[in-house]
């Protein structure tokens, strides 16, 4: 069964929800470990939070091309051609191979079941379904406290649909696909800069949040008349207001220096023609370099603590000039060289993937924060939807854990899942970002079993 | 008082001739159950049709609203799940204080603002009232309740003795009521009725805003929020006077675009891309003309002419520019861009929309045609069949045998079909599809593929053709077109999935489609005027508050050869 409790209860009272009342000493020691201020602390004197993201792209891994399999989990990735950009960061990263994702009877829905899988604990029931909330927003739920933002999302393939990042199938909020919006949005006038000298609280902002809360409060009495459905989506509407009303008042205060925090450069608006080839992969990679470093100032700059970044998407609308096919179409169209023993277009796509990964780590890691960089205070779930795209596999889905989680977790670790459920790898990553949750997942995916070798 | 709205409906209203009872002839309407009332999110376009209808169309609007799930094969059914994501708040908000902020301008003000203050510096009730009296009519499609105008009212009070300014106060309650579910969703408020079956009906207003927002894709106007409240359309010669009126409208075209829109899944256009190596004539201008003239044709023949609707799928006569004039290789004689009149003639390749480059390059890769996807559209969007998902566990190398020749894409579809799996489905969507295959991936003529002559003969449910003019003239007599029409024009008056207790009501108005030569206007009527559309059900009370419904989303997302 999945659990998602309620924000603002004490995470002893969340236990006491998910257990029904009955034991409840499962798992507290071990959520204790992490909650504890082990970081190092801003100049401020503030500890520094631990945040999470995701990293997403296409199609998966060329077997036998990514990364050496393993069958006990130890420490040392080794990594092959098709990942080789990431060798250099192979100490910032945790590798999950041979974890499963079982169907129970249900369709694997093409590059859909495996993503919804990794990412809601739950297979889908139809092409399009998500059933449960993703695991970066009920990590958002626990730990957005003081930021702006609950999450921030992107996508470098310019598909607003493509963000993997929702509450339920109608519940998901579009991806930021365009550079310089994403830029406005965080660094717009509503930007307080931390470092700047002089603060001086705009009257007009408190004004709009008390206005906002008249009107929206007025509009309560609907509530009394809606089928169940729609109330459901009145609390969302409500839940949604409230993120506002935290920005505004966010607005107020005096945020704490942050010496981590350079508002990055505004980007060009792109020239028409620009416009035409956005997705390919030249202009993804591109395109995604730029979104990455926005994206990882803010966090820095604490405006999120959650933030989901697409490189491609799961039908991998992605090209290469003059090709007939895209990346996805390749995966199933082309030929399996018999002398290489892979699809040789197909592997391009996959290794230029590796090259986004590495860009964004790199990107992560140029910014100094305490005695580290941002990434030894953040933890990133990488994955795909798919193993072997060519042939649709989900068990085998490749994951990496990425950075150091405020120290909460070692890392040059293989990880071998020995077939057990892709899902141990959420409920591992929401308990160390104290998420109080102690099972995950339904049916054959349900797990209640953390992979405690990964934590330090 | 200047509402652009008001102007472009005094418009209509001129038109509008005591239009008569049309309503009452012939066979007698199917009893329905209704459906439970609901609320619907505005789509983007709505949005901007309100906005641009109250304010007028000089205020811009710069924004991305979530986007809403494809259901049961429409984004309006998918509206009615749709709900406000913490970032799609903010982004209405944004778009809500930049709209409020254009309006109370120094440029817009004084057409906008029914009333001057007496001091610009201080709150003026009496003025900010009478503001958001008559706006607020039209934002939330009904008359502000007097609790809601007095926190509008106090708001501006309140903001502009803070700040000194009127105007402010104006823009800052403005921004407020743009943001509350009463503008943003479209609610079925109800009222008790002894006199029907389910006790209950839809406001007169509810009642105006599915009429509405079905006819014109915006919310009402003067005369209906007028009639709403006198209650005429409660009465049924009432609701005919007004739906008579409102198809007589110029704003009934952007009704049937909006449809069509949905219809056709033509957001797909958003993010259509080609390699422009290996189309060079490709261009996005040329992708928004593509669209363009495929809406064009469709309002032209069904509205304009009011002719036979299966007609689109044959009609030599369309609309072209010098954009697609490129890509059909025929002259135009406004080489500025601009829109004229054209008819293919009658030896030429073309006839109907699924021969235009808006149908050809949508349902095509970047980089080459495809039949799967054509055929798969056909299928599903013009006939409302289900081609099954394609299976997960499928082992291509059976058909990519790298010695066999495959040149043209009968020749690899065939090598498809000997694969059981995939047979099924092929069998479904490829027999149409390559009838297509004289169109490449963005629409332009071609007799040979990779040198080989390309053979477009197929098969539609037993109807043989030996070449896209045939495969149009077996759409038109397709009875599958008429009916999947009717449905999805249904659920997309009613916001819903049609439901089990209407389907012989859906029937009638099949019927009366066929008896009226496939008049979309009749239809339109039709539907606009019958009991069915507005009978409301008691609310759901399910456990979880989600409602069941069947997703049609593996259009949203490319696949298939």
């Amino acid at each position: 069964m999945s659990v998602l409790l309620p924000k603002k209860s004490t995470r002893r009272q969340a236990l006491r929800t998910m257990m029904g009342g009955g034991v409840m000493s499962l798992t507290l020691p071990f959520l204790d470990c992490f909650l504890n201020d082990n970081g190092t602390a801003l100049a401020s004197g503030a500890p520094i939070p631990v945040r999470f993201g995701t990293w997403y792209w296409g199609m998966g891994h060329t077997p036998g091309k990514a990364v050496v399999e393993k069958t006990s989990t130890s420490p040392g990735i080794e990594f092959l051609e098709e990942t080789a950009p990431l060798i250099p960061h192979k100490d910032k990263m945790t590798y999950f191979g041979n974890f499963n994702m079982p169907l129970d009877g249900r369709s694997n829905y093409t590059h859909h079941s495996g993503w919804v899988i990794g990412r809601t604990g739950s297979a889908p029931e139809a092409g399009g379904d998500i059933p449960a909330p993703t695991l970066d927003l009920l990590i958002a739920d626990e730990i957005d406290e003081g930021t702006r933002f609950h999450t921030l999302d992107a996508t470098s393939v310019s598909i607003a649909r493509e963000n993997y990042s929702a509450r339920n199938t109608y519940n998901r909020a579009a991806a930021q696909v365009d550079p310089v919006a994403l830029f406005d949005r965080i660094y717009g006038p509503e930007f307080a800069d931390p470092n700047k000298a002089d603060f001086k609280p705009d009257p007009a902002v408190r004004l709009r949040k008390s206005i906002l809360s008249s009107f929206t409060e007025e509009t309560r009495d609907y509530m009394k008349t809606l089928g169940a459905a729609d109330k459901r989506r009145m609390d969302e509407y409500y839940t949604s207001i409230r993120e506002i009303e935290n920005q505004l008042e966010l607005q107020l205060q005096k945020p704490e220096p942050n010496e981590a925090c350079m508002v990055p450069q505004r980007p060009d608006e792109p020239a028409p023609d620009e416009v035409a080839k956005v997705r390919e992969m030249d202009s993804v990679i591109e395109n995604h370099k730029v979104m990455s470093k926005i994206l990882a100032m803010a966090v820095a700059c604490n405006q999120t603590k959650v933030f989901n970044m697409v490189f491609t998407d799961n039908f991998a609308n992605v090209r290469r000039v003059g090709e007939t096919y895209t990346h996805h179409l390749l995966t199933h169209e082309e030929v399996v060289d018999p002398e290489l023993g892979y699809q040789p277009l197909t592997y391009w796509f996959n290794a230029r993937s590796m090259e986004g990964l590495a860009t964004f780590i790199e990107t992560m890691e140029s910014i100094p924060e305490g005695g580290g960089t941002l990434l030894d205070n953040c933890l990133i779930f990488a994955t795909s939807e798919t193993n072997y795209a060519r042939l649709h596999t989900i068990d085998g889905v490749p994951a990496y854990l990425i950075g150091g989680a405020g120290g909460r977790v070692k890392q040059g670790m293989y990880v071998a899942g020995g077939g057990d459920p892709f899902t141990r790898i959420g409920l591992t990553t929401m308990q160390i970002m104290g998420v109080p949750i102690e099972t995950w997942g339904t049916k054959s995916l349900q797990t209640a079993n953390p992979i405690t070798e990964i934590l330090a | 008082m200047t509402y652009r709205f008001s102007k472009v409906l005094s418009k209509a209203a001129a038109l509008t001739v005591a239009a008569g009872l049309l309503v009452g002839c012939g066979e007698s309407e199917p009893q329905t159950g209704g459906a439970p009332p609901d609320m619907r999110r505005l789509t983007t376009e709505q949005y901007h049709n309100i906005i641009h209808d109250v304010f007028g169309e000089y205020i811009v609007m710069v924004g991305r609203f979530d986007p809403l799930v494809r259901t049961e094969g429409l984004f309006a059914v998918g509206a009615r799940n749709a709900p406000i994501t913490r970032s799609g708040f903010e982004e209405f908000y944004k778009v809500a204080r930049s709209v409020a902020e254009q309006v109370v301008s120094n440029e817009n003000r004084a057409v906008l603002i029914p009333c001057e203050p007496a001091d610009v510096s201080r709150a003026d009730e009496t003025c900010a009232r009478q503001f958001f009296t008559e706006v607020g009519r039209h934002l939330y499609r009904r008359p502000l309740t007097e609790s809601e105008l007095s926190t509008a009212v106090t708001a501006a009070k309140d903001v502009a003795d803070e700040l000194g300014d009127f105007y402010a106060g104006i823009e800052f309650g403005l921004a407020g009521l743009l943001v509350t579910p009463s503008f943003l969703f479209i609610i079925d408020e109800t009222e008790e009725d002894t006199s029907s079956p389910t006790g209950m009906r839809l406001t007169a207003y509810a009642k105006a805003s599915r009429l509405s927002f079905f006819l014109w894709n915006t919310g009402p106007d003067d005369m209906l929020l007028a009639a709403a409240e006198a209650g005429e359309l409660h009465t049924a010669k009432g609701l005919a006077r007004q739906v008579d009126r409102m198809m007589r409208s110029e704003l009934l075209s952007r009704g049937v675009r909006a449809f069509f829109e949905d219809f056709l899944d033509l957001e797909k256009f958003e993010t259509l891309e080609k390699d422009t190596i290996i189309y060079p004539a490709y261009t996005i201008n040329a992708a928004q003309s593509a669209k363009e003239q495929l809406l064009r044709t469709i309002i032209s023949h069904t509205v304009d002419k009011d002719a036979p609707y299966p007609g689109i799928f044959s009609t030599r006569e369309t609309f072209i520019d010098s954009h697609l004039g490129r890509i059909y290789k025929v002259p135009v004689s406004r080489p500025d861009g601009g829109w004229e009149p054209y008819t293919f003639p009658e030896d030429d390749v073309r006839a109907g929309v699924l021969t235009q480059m808006g149908f050809l390059a949508l349902f095509s890769h970047p980089g080459r045609s495809s039949a799967t996807l054509r055929g798969k559209a056909v299928r599903e969007l013009v006939l409302c069949q289900k081609v099954p998902d394609p299976p997960g566990d499928v082992d291509f190398s059976l058909f990519n045998d790298p010695n066999a020749p495959s040149r043209t894409a009968r020749d690899r579809l065939t090598a498809h079909s000997t694969v059981p799996s995939c047979a099924g489905c092929h069998k479904i969507t490829d027999p149409i599809g390559l009838g297509f295959e004289h169109f490449d991936g963005i629409g332009q003529f071609r007799t040979r593929e990779q040198g080989a002559v390309i053979d477009v003969s197929g098969d539609l449910d037993g109807t043989q053709f030996t070449d896209a003019i045939g495969l149009a003239e077996a759409m038109t007599e397709h009875p599958g077109v008429p009916a999947c029409l009717t449905n999805q024009l249904y659920s997309y008056a009613a916001g819903r999935a049609t439901d089990r207790n209407e389907r012989e009501f859906v029937r009638f108005l099949e019927a009366g489609f066929v008896e009226s030569g496939y008049s979309l206007k009749t239809l339109m009527r039709d539907i606009a005027t019958s009991e069915a559309l507005y009978i409301v059900s008691p609310p759901e009370r399910g456990p979880d508050g989600m409602r069941a419904a069947s997703l049609n989303t593996s259009f949203d997302q490319e696949r298939g050869s």
